[in-house]
């Protein structure tokens, strides 16, 4: 994390020096799973960024002015109370806030420096490149391999053999094939709660997406399906970049690298999780993380 | 003890009153009741002994006295068929496009229309059928491709199917309807979030989860239109056909009309009443057995979405 200290702006940095003369070593006693060195690349470039991001939904306004940029192989967390519109900042990557109605956009949001609701990008396109995984499993109520099938079939992928070469290879980077090799044509909704979450990951990769969004995507599972998927995010990490919105914020401080905290809106704070954790700029930050609301 | 205390008020007056309501409330509803036991009673006591094999397989003999009503259920059959042929895809699309497609105000005007469709009386629609179907669309067609000869410009199996399907729209544009809403938004958000487009989403994802809802839709819509007689009247349907119709533009019996036709037109209307007992047993028995089925294929797609 030798460049996560470059990322703390000199606001933040005076914002630090403001608020926190005695702060205690951690202010949440949560042991870090995640390895430092665990053979990602070292380069990670900015895959994704917001622009004075602001978003309306009719009157009401749900974001305000974001800017901030997530790298590639990171694995990048919004925190928040219930509201504070991280999941519509997580949605307008890939452009899901389209589908409702009288929504207006205003600033930039950049996948590789492209603007993604440019004039002439192809959402499909788009969607394809960035992958999406809901809060609540969502597998089609079709079998195993269909489900997986779905994207590269969608791409035109025929051949039976090269499909279940797609799908097999998604299930194994989900962690879910040993799981189901042996009901791949049963319906998914037979599957567990967490080997629903894992199909929809699968199924998501089955697309090879550069970035996956991940909307809570362990809030309807049990804690041991937590930490399956979590094992999970910092594997696809070595090849992909992900986003992840939750509620937990152990969750946020196992897992990722960064760490954004939203409230009414806005972005707080964005900096390196391990900073957001122990010595947060904000002293809304600290409420928050320190549980006095929220 | 000189202010009176506040009691509960005595006497049976608002017991009898409450009494009374329940009776009166109790015979309505079963007045319902006793008038269904009487109608299927009336009708399987004096028509039950003539539904025999061959009143099912012949056809009618001696001036509608004899025989049987084959030919009314041959023709009711092919009726429905090609009118559920035109009238599922039609309805199901409208439906699609309603609750995928259309947002606002068209939403709004489709519904009224469909509504509106559903309140025409059932002559309007044969009227209507006649005058557009076959005057307009059928004798057009006859001048544009056959020199002017009779071939689609005359009462047929064909527009009455369509006449029929008018009036049957707005069955399975509801039922279409209300299965496209019992399919969760996630199926749609997670297949979009895959990079297809809402066309590929609504046909992959969508329409199978809503095909038994719109069977069923189907069902219902045979079920409604196997028993009109109204639009068939002056659209397709005949007296007596010595001939099963073997093309679209054949004219047809049918078994509501049929009965109509006894208890009206025939000679001996007396001489008759056995035959319409018996024929309208089976009509409502078909109807009954349709019905059935949709609730049956109903309730199983229900249970399924909960299950889900």
């Amino acid at each position: 994390m030798s460049d996560s200290i470059e990322m703390m702006s000199e606001e933040e940095q005076v914002g630090s020096r403001v608020n926190g003369p005695a702060r205690p070593e951690t202010l949440l006693n949560i042991e870090r799973v995640r390895v430092p060195d665990d053979g990602r690349p070292i380069d990670r470039p900015v895959k994704l960024a917001s622009k004075h991001l602001s978003l309306w939904y009719g009157p009401k306004q749900a974001l305000s002015d974001v800017s901030l940029e997530i790298r590639n192989y990171e694995i990048t967390a919004l925190i928040g109370p219930s509201g504070c519109g991280k999941s519509t900042f997580l949605r307008a990557f890939n452009r899901m806030n389209d589908l409702i109605p009288n929504v207006r956009i205003t600033g930039q949001v950049l996948l590789d420096g492209e603007d993604v609701y440019g004039r002439r990008v192809d959402v499909v396109e788009l969607r394809r490149r960035v992958g999406m995984v809901f809060q609540k499993p969502n597998p089609f109520p079709k079998s195993v391999f269909e489900n997986v099938a779905y994207a590269p079939r969608l791409s035109g992928v025929k051949n039976m053999g090269r499909l279940t070469e797609i799908v097999e290879k998604a299930l194994e980077r989900a962690a879910l094939f040993e799981e189901v090799k042996d009901v791949l044509h049963k319906s998914a909704l037979a599957l567990s709660g967490g080997q629903q979450q894992r199909l929809c990951i699968a199924r998501a990769l089955a697309a090879e997406p550069e970035v996956l969004l991940m909307d809570e995507p362990c809030s309807a599972l049990d804690p041991i399906s937590t930490l399956r998927i979590e094992e999970l995010m910092r594997e696809l990490a070595k090849s992909i970049c992900i986003v992840i919105v939750t509620h937990n914020m152990q969750q946020a401080a196992r897992v990722s690298d960064r760490t954004g905290f939203f409230l009414l809106g806005e972005l707080i704070e964005f900096g390196s999780t391990d900073d957001i954790f122990t010595r947060p700029a904000d002293s809304r930050t600290e409420d928050y993380i320190t549980g006095r609301f929220g | 003890m000189n202010a009176p205390a506040r009691t509960l008020p005595h006497g049976r007056g608002p017991q009898v009153a409450a009494g009374s309501i329940a009776i009166l409330t109790g015979i309505c509803a079963f007045l319902i009741v006793a008038i269904v036991v009487i109608l299927m009673g009336i009708i399987i006591w004096n028509g039950g002994p003539h539904v025999t094999w061959e009143f099912l397989t012949k056809a009618p003999e001696t001036g509608m006295t004899e025989g049987g009503i084959f030919p009314a259920i041959y023709g009711t059959v092919l009726l429905v068929i090609v009118m559920a042929i035109a009238v599922v895809p039609v309805g199901a699309m409208t439906a699609v496009y309603m609750h995928e497609y259309a947002r606002g105000r068209m939403v709004d005007i489709i519904r009224t229309a469909v509504h509106n469709l559903a309140g025409v009386p059932s002559i309007v629609f044969g009227l209507f059928g006649l005058g557009f179907f076959i005057q307009f669309v059928g004798r057009g067609v006859d001048r544009a491709f056959f020199g002017g000869q009779l071939i689609w410009g005359q009462p047929c199996l064909l527009w009455a199917a369509m006449t029929l399907a008018l009036l049957t729209l707005p069955v399975v544009v509801v039922s279409t309807e209300e299965a496209l809403r019992a399919v969760p938004d996630s199926y749609r958000e997670g297949s979009l979030a895959l990079g297809s487009t809402k066309w590929q989403t609504t046909w992959k994802v969508v329409i199978p989860q809503a095909l038994p809802g719109i069977l069923t839709g189907g069902i219902l819509s045979v079920s409604r239109g196997a028993g009109e007689v109204a639009p068939i009247l002056f659209t397709g349907a005949a007296y007596f056909l010595p001939e099963l119709p073997r093309t679209l533009n054949s004219q047809f019996m049918e078994l509501g009309y049929h009965i109509f036709v006894m208890s009206t037109q025939s000679v001996n209307v007396d001489e008759t009443m056995p035959i319409q007992y018996a024929t309208t047993l089976v009509l409502l028995v078909l109807t009954f057995a349709l019905n059935f089925a949709a609730i049956l294929l109903r309730s199983r797609t229900r249970s399924k979405i909960e299950q889900s």
